[in-house]
């Protein structure tokens, strides 16, 4: 934690987030049945999230975009969705948008939707399969409360995808070769060794931006775009319970039992 | 102006209760401001239906919007007929569901209006605040209050600058009481046609299912639950088989839940299901404040853990050290020769 009561990320591993390998599989599928589709991953956080783009590209996506920019920096979620959005105008030409549900870390949900309503879109969120995808529409199976609904929506569309949906193809062997050293800008150092190779293969070259990159308005980024702030953390001391101390000895949990019933606890 | 509001989550024509249970904590916080609580819902023949099921929880005024297309629910309908309603009646507060429709709709509002929204919360109350980078102060904000990332760490969120201060909350977590006390109880039908344009209305739902729920977790009184100390799946036969004895229901950690043990809707705790049973059996589970969280107002806590420090035993009433293998056929044992 930092001293505002935001997580400090810096301190924390790079990790897919497992709804968005979800996601990341629901995409791939529409780009295997629909001959000419592209997937690019965009993604935010501090450079060294350009692992996240190299762990999809070997699983299958073509290309990839990293929002990073200490303007982003204690971001809640709207100042979040604030900026994928406008990354998302600035890469122009998507029919679909897919995420997954929720963050391992915030389980909020709140960021697919807010998306959706920036870039003024409709959402389906909670789908477990994007059953198909025809004339400009996609039909989609999504859990509910108590149930399933399958709905159809127009592109474009913004789409969170459930974690009961299919898991993720597992990395390409080809692929993990191919985008081994790709990087964005930020995590190759001045003496890097394959100035060469990168010149050479363009792929390797991941787009990095920041928020005059993609013409965002740094009053409406991280901290300062956030309406909701951290009053206070505090660590939860139990109210420790006088408690009785057994042990699984048949004396023991007899009497227990006996306890309970004797005090109409249970009956 | 600046009243609380509660978002009226319907199934068909049934006013789900989480919906009730926000009410329930929307009249406190109205009467602790000295304002009005409203609530709005939105569905399909609803009129004449919803009334009596909202009214009696202290609701000074209810909006009704009856229209066809408007059940099942849609993101956008729903979506313009909330900031369209609130930009006339500038809410302070607004409670939804933390379920699939609230989580889906919360968020779309909240970025319409640019306003805060806190998930998950587990505690709500009223208090001021000092923003210590400005100097400036505020009286009477919403204590938005909810586990946080990483640990034993429970969070106030407040949202200092922008209305509604929204917050969703789970099932179960707030309990639901008719109200006794005065409340105007007017309801009013709006036009719909006024708050929601036809171009809404481009995501068609082709089949929607719902199932009663499989089981009573929530209301059950005893709850037999296990975490990731039962091992396995067949592990969790001992519990279901101890819970029937018991007349109870069995539940989980979200660690049970993650390994496959035992379905998702039976997961217990912050991102759960919040239970409030009598007796609560804790089976291997170590207490993680997100676990914690669902099932800490139980009456009486048993924790087995082969751990004798498993931070659970902290608020345990009875802590039997041992694993769950032993201990499980020990008490179904002792309760059949007992209770005869």
């Amino acid at each position: 934690m930092t001293a505002e009561g935001t997580v400090n990320r810096a301190a924390l591993p790079a990790i897919f987030n497992p709804e968005d390998l979800n996601a990341l599989e629901q995409a791939l599928r529409i780009k295997e049945q629909n001959p000419g589709t592209t997937v690019g991953l965009l993604t935010m956080g501090p450079p060294r999230a350009g692992e996240i783009i190299r762990e999809g590209l070997y699983r299958g996506a073509d290309t990839g975009w990293l929002l990073t920019d200490r303007l982003f920096a204690g971001a809640d979620t709207l100042a979040t969705s604030y900026a994928l959005a406008t990354a998302i105008k600035k890469i122009g030409d998507v029919d679909l948008v897919i995420g997954g549900r929720q963050a391992i870390d915030g389980d909020t949900a709140q960021v697919g939707p807010q998306v959706a309503q920036k870039l003024g879109l409709n959402q389906v969120t909670y789908a477990e399969e994007i059953l198909k995808i025809e004339n400009s529409k996609a039909t989609i199976r999504r859990m509910i409360d108590g149930g399933v609904e399958v709905v159809e929506a127009p592109l474009p569309l913004v789409v969170t995808v459930n974690g009961s949906a299919a898991e993720c193809r597992p990395q390409n062997a080809k692929l993990v070769m191919k985008y081994k050293y790709a990087a964005c800008p930020l995590e190759v150092a001045e003496d890097d060794p394959r100035k060469g190779l990168r010149a050479e293969r363009p792929y390797l070259n991941l787009t990095q931006w920041s928020v005059s990159d993609v013409d965002g308005d740094p009053q409406q980024c991280g901290m300062s775009g956030s309406p909701t702030k951290v009053k206070e953390v505090q660590s939860i001391a139990f109210q420790a319970k006088e408690s009785k101390t057994l042990t699984a000895k048949d004396e023991d949990i007899n009497a227990l039992i006996q306890e309970l019933l004797n005090d109409k606890i249970i009956g | 102006m600046n009243n609380v509001f509660v978002y009226i989550e319907i199934e068909g024509t049934e006013v789900r209760e989480v919906s009730q249970e926000l009410l329930t904590k929307g009249r406190k916080l109205a009467n602790e401001l000295g304002v009005e609580l409203h609530a709005v819902a939105i569905g399909t023949g609803i009129k004449g239906k919803v009334e009596e099921q909202v009214l009696p929880y202290g609701v000074d005024k209810l909006f009704v919007f009856d229209a066809p297309a408007l059940f099942p629910y849609t993101s956008a309908p729903h979506t313009d007929i909330v900031v369209n309603l609130f930009k006339e009646e500038q809410p302070q507060i607004c409670l939804m569901g933390a379920t699939v429709i609230g989580r889906d709709l919360g968020p779309r509002v909240s970025s319409s209006l640019t306003s805060g929204l806190t998930a998950d919360c587990t505690q709500l109350e009223i208090g001021p605040y000092e923003d210590k980078k400005s100097g400036k102060t505020y009286e009477n904000l919403l204590y938005q209050i909810r586990p946080a990332f990483g640990g034993n760490i429970v969070a106030t969120i407040v949202n200092p600058d922008h209305r509604p201060q929204m917050a969703t909350v789970r099932s179960g977590v707030m309990q639901k009481a008719v109200y006794d006390g005065n409340c105007k109880k007017e309801v009013v039908y709006p036009e719909v046609s006024k708050y929601v344009s036809p171009e809404a209305f481009v995501v068609k739902v082709l089949d929607h299912h719902v199932e009663a729920a499989k089981h009573n977790l929530k209301g059950a009184p005893i709850v037999v639950s296990g975490g990731y100390g039962v091992g396995s799946k067949e592990g969790f036969d001992m519990l279901f088989e101890l819970a029937k004895v018991l007349h109870g229901e069995v539940g989980g950690s979200r660690a049970a839940v993650d390994a496959g043990w035992i379905d998702n809707d039976r997961q217990i705790g912050q991102t759960g299901v919040t239970v409030h049973p009598k007796v609560y059996i804790a089976c291997g589970i170590s207490g993680q404040i997100q676990h914690i969280a669902g099932m800490q107002d139980s009456g009486i806590i048993i924790s087995i853990n082969s751990d004798p420090e498993a931070p659970i035993n902290k608020i345990a009433d009875y802590v039997i050290t041992g694993t769950v293998e032993e201990v499980v056929p020990k008490m179904i044992k002792y309760y059949k020769q007992n209770s005869k």
